[in-house]
Order: C-alpha cells, then sequence, then structure tokens
C-alpha cells in the first residue's frame, strides 16, 4: 500500500516533484508518465509575473548546489489560465499550487486565485523563498510572521494550506506549531538553506545575489532532524522535502514523521528521479517488511 | 526527445592549449540538428556539465572542451574505454533552413567554436565562410578541418601570433555575407548581433539541469523569457536583446 493522505486528500504515493525542480510539470512529461506520481507541485507563483534574478542562478557545491532564481513566474493568472491546462493535458493527479508573495494581500489574491480559478487540490504557501528580497523568506522566520500568512490564506481559501518552512530559523518547531495554531491543514519543510559559493580565483561569489538557496544530497540529514522536531510537535500531516534521492532516503523520511515526500534537486541530474524512486520504493518496502507506507510514519519516535 | 546513456570514450587527446577533443561511441539517435548538446555526470560533482557536441555520425560523436575547471579537469584525465553518463540531445540547435542557398558566415570564437564543425557538415554545397577568433597561436584548432569541409576560414588572434591581429568582428567587417551562425563568448556574440543582418547566436549559460526543469538558464529576449538549455541554446538575431549579452 503506497497511497497517503494529505489534508483530506488522497494521494495514489508519496513521491512529489518539488516546486522549482520540475517546471509546470508537463515539461517532463516528455521523459516518462508523469501520470504515476503522487502528485506534481506547480512553480513557485506570485501574483505579478516575475523575470526572477540574473544570472549567474546556479553554482555547485560539494554534495548539492545552491540556486537564485528568484521566483520566475508568469503571474498568478497566466499559471493558472495557461500553464495549468498545458500540465493537464499530460497529467490527471493531485496538483499542489506553489504560492509566494511579496506581502500578505498579495499571498491572498494568489492563493485565492488558485482556490478558485483552477483544479489544484492543495495550496502550498511558500514562506521561505531565501532568493527574494523583503517578503519569501522573511515572513517564515519568525512565528508570528509565519501565522499571519498562514490565518489570512486559510480565511480566504477552501482548499487544504500547507505551509512551506524554512530551515534558516532558530526554532523551526515553533513556526510549525504557530501554523498549526493559525488553521493549517499541513506544513512541507525544508526550504533551501541559505548558502554560499566564492570562486577561489578571483574570490568573487558565484551567484549573482552571492547568497542563494542550498539544496541536494547533503542537506539530507537537516531536513531529517527538522521534521522529526516538528512531528513532535505537530499533529498536521509534514511533507519531508530535503535531499531525497533513492528510496530508502523516502523511507527514512517518512520514519522521521512524514506523510509525504518531495523530490527537489536529484530531477535536475536525473530528470528520471521520481520514476526511480517509485519503481524501487515497493522493492524496498518487501525488504524491510513494510505493507503499508502509512504504518511507518514517524516510526523513528518510537 | 532526450535520452539517457552510457558512453565509451575512443578518445580524448589534447588539440590546443586547454582544449580537448573527446570521441565517444554509443547511441546518437536523440541528436538532431547541429549546436545541441550534451549533459555529462562526472565522479563526485553533484551537477552534470553541459558540453555542445562538435559533431556526430551514427553510433559516434565528438566533443570538445576546454579545461576551465573541476568537471573538466576530470574529463582531461579519463582515457580510452572508461566510460561517461550522458543526457543526450539537449537544447534547440541550429536551423539550417533560412540560410539554405545564401552566403553564410560561420563566425566562432575559441573553445566555443566547435558545434561550427558540424554545423558546417549539415551545410554542405553551400557557401561557406569560417571567421574564427582566438586568443594566441597556441590556442587556435579546427582551422584545417573546417577548410577540408570546404569554408574559406579566416583566423583572428588577439596578439597576432596566427593570422589577422585583432578580432573576430574585425574579419568578419570585412567579408560580404547575408546570413550568419554565431557561437562563443557573450562579448563576441555582442559584438556579432551588433554589425546587423539575420542569423542565429549559440549561448552559454550556466545551468541546473539542462532540460528545463529548474529556470537556472533564463534570459529575457524579445519574445520573452525563454531558457538557454530548452528554447536556446541557438536564438535567432532578430529575438535576442541586450538582456542576453549580460
Amino acid at each position: 500500500m503506497l497511497s497517503v493522505a494529505l489534508g483530506g486528500v488522497t494521494l495514489p504515493n508519496p513521491i512529489i516533484p518539488a516546486s522549482g525542480t520540475f517546471g509546470f510539470g508537463y515539461e517532463m512529461a516528455r521523459f516518462y508518465d508523469i501520470n504515476r506520481l503522487g502528485a506534481v507541485a506547480l512553480k513557485g507563483t506570485t501574483w505579478d509575473a516575475r523575470f526572477g534574478n540574473r544570472a549567474p542562478r546556479i553554482a555547485e557545491c560539494f554534495g548539492g548546489m545552491l540556486n537564485a532564481i528568484g521566483l520566475q513566474n508568469p503571474g498568478a493568472p497566466a499559471v493558472a489560465a495557461e500553464e495549468m491546462p498545458k500540465l493537464r493535458a499530460v497529467f490527471g493527479g493531485v496538483v499542489i499550487a506553489n504560492i509566494s508573495g511579496f506581502g500578505i494581500e498579495e499571498y491572498v489574491a494568489t492563493a485565492r486565485h488558485f482556490d478558485e480559478r483552477s483544479d489544484a487540490a492543495i495550496l502550498e504557501v511558500n514562506v521561505s523563498c531565501p532568493n527574494v528580497r523583503h517578503g519569501g523568506m522573511a515572513f517564515g522566520v519568525t512565528p508570528e510572521g509565519a501565522a499571519s500568512v498562514c490565518r489570512a490564506v486559510k480565511a480566504a481559501c477552501k482548499k487544504p494550506v500547507f505551509m512551506k518552512l524554512s530551515p534558516n530559523v532558530t526554532d523551526i518547531a515553533d513556526i510549525a506549531a504557530a501554523c498549526e495554531a493559525a488553521g493549517a491543514d499541513g506544513l512541507s519543510l525544508i526550504n533551501t538553506l541559505l548558502g554560499m559559493v566564492i570562486d577561489p580565483a578571483s574570490g568573487k561569489p558565484v551567484v549573482s545575489t552571492k547568497m542563494a538557496g542550498f539544496s541536494g544530497p547533503a542537506v539530507k540529514p537537516v531536513a531529517l532532524r527538522m521534521v522529526y522536531q516538528v512531528y513532535e510537535r505537530v499533529s498536521i500531516p509534514i511533507i519531508g522535502i530535503g535531499g531525497i534521492r533513492t528510496a530508502d532516503d523516502v523511507l527514512e523520511m517518512i520514519s522521521a514523521g512524514a506523510a509525504a515526500v518531495q523530490i527537489g534537486s536529484q530531477n535536475l541530474v536525473d530528470p528520471w528521479a521520481c520514476e526511480k524512486i517509485l519503481d524501487d520504493l515497493p522493492v524496498k518496502m518487501a525488504a524491510y517488511g513494510i505493507r503499508d507506507i502509512q504504518s511507518i510514519i514517524g516510526r523513528a519516535h518510537a | 526527445m532526450p535520452t539517457q546513456g552510457i558512453y565509451t570514450i575512443v578518445t580524448n587527446l589534447p588539440i590546443a592549449r586547454d582544449v580537448y577533443e573527446l570521441a565517444l561511441t554509443g547511441d546518437t539517435t536523440a541528436l538532431s540538428r547541429p549546436g545541441q548538446f550534451v549533459n555529462i555526470q562526472l565522479n563526485g560533482l553533484y551537477l552534470r556539465r553541459p558540453i555542445s557536441v562538435c559533431r556526430r555520425e551514427q553510433g559516434r560523436m565528438t566533443l570538445v572542451y576546454k579545461v576551465v575547471g573541476a568537471g573538466t579537469r576530470q574529463m582531461a584525465g579519463m582515457r580510452p574505454g572508461e566510460t561517461l553518463d550522458l543526457l543526450v540531445g539537449l537544447g534547440n540547435g541550429f536551423d539550417v533552413a533560412p540560410a539554405r542557398g545564401k552566403s553564410i558566415a560561420l563566425v566562432g570564437g575559441g573553445a566555443g567554436l566547435p558545434p561550427l564543425v558540424g554545423l558546417m557538415e549539415t551545410l554542405a554545397g553551400e557557401r561557406v565562410t569560417c571567421a574564427l577568433g582566438f586568443a594566441s597561436a597556441e590556442d587556435v584548432f579546427y582551422e584545417t578541418l573546417l577548410r577540408s569541409l570546404g569554408a574559406d576560414v579566416a583566423v583572428c588572434t588577439m596578439d597576432g601570433t596566427a593570422g589577422m591581429k585583432g578580432l573576430v568582428t574585425d574579419a568578419l567587417k570585412t567579408m560580404a555575407y547575408d546570413y550568419y551562425f554565431a557561437c562563443g563568448p557573450k562579448a563576441m556574440l555582442k559584438a556579432v548581433h551588433g554589425l546587423g543582418g539575420d542569423g542565429q547566436l549559440s549561448f552559454e549559460e550556466r545551468m541546473g539541469c539542462g532540460f528545463g526543469a529548474c529556470m537556472g538558464c533564463t534570459c529575457q529576449t524579445l519574445a520573452g523569457n525563454k531558457r538557454v538549455c530548452l528554447e536556446g541554446p541557438v536564438f535567432f538575431s532578430g529575438e535576442v536583446s541586450c538582456e542576453c549579452f549580460r
């Protein structure tokens, strides 16, 4: 049994490509049948169209990478009217809209647009983007900031709201608990860690924004630890994100307390990453004697 | 449709200062046009390395790369018989249709010029002049190869140690052409584009994925935001904006 429940929405399996690493989904349909996925998380969307940051937006580091895309997207109206139909032409499953903003009003307008004008089943609200000034991560670094966005979006929308949290905080469990109290239906964690890469020859930062979001296999222990900590404080479902590369990584993350997982950077080095994990997950579960994946959520806490 | 596969090294030899020619055998059916690229996985390095395809034939392709960092340094140390994991058939490549029957200039800058070889093969029978620019005599490569494929070739070096002294655009200004294809560093592309006329320019950018998933290599063209890896790396001169050269 691979199916899992996320805030009243049932997914056929817990494997979701993470926002920002899978385009708007349809671009990846040329690699494999994306209907196999548990859900697809859309590229982060703001109300207005954004170009994002200047090049270079990408750097490599040991065990991972930095990105500073800066929320490039065509804006919520264009995503709902143009990108969603392109995805729907090739994908019949659960869509998670990923919502960003620079103020509470923008978060609400964008979330409401997807709530009313799209068939996205879950609204994932990103209060953790490290690559834009003002807004983005600024809301996600205090319990009050995250809760204020959560409360406003919940009041305006009917669909389940998952708050996507930043790891760049002192105590992520406090922020998670504040979101739960503000009505969040679930949590997604972690977004990227704020990092840096400097060219040793020139002495200059490689990415145009100097600091950028660190992701990849190297961050998995941090992500596992944070999912573990948050699971102890909240009772809403958690989507575990961070450095997942294999079916074993998925089982680790679910054991820490995740109800589902998102695969991020690994999609960029292997476009078939999610499909390979889907092939391998039942094999690994059989080998470990796991019949129902939901039965192992949080088992590391026992 | 891009494919992934394991490719075997046939030769891997230096052909100019820090520049290597790498011949590989394996499935090349995903390559449909000159100017496409492959993305190479290397030991201990997380992101793949995008390298443009120089030429391809049935079951065999040639890549040319310059050693600039850890990835290309590792590649330079590899021997015949060793294998590489490649994503093949990435990017749009050059569209030769608009150039047919015209007087064509191929403009190449340093290690950026290799795709012009495959392009030259596709343009067999057309009137083609090449302008190649390098820093110095020891950086020059493929002058003879392009000539053997039927092109008139002019070489320029910055220091005048080979060919004419000056920039590739200095040579281009003396040529008569009504369509161009350019491949090289941004400063060269900007200068070529600045001369006006119709053509296509192949861009390089730092990439995350190489197949359109991450938006890491987006540039602002006159026709909207385009990903160098997916809608590019080749853009028509008419859609290129000054933002593309930043």
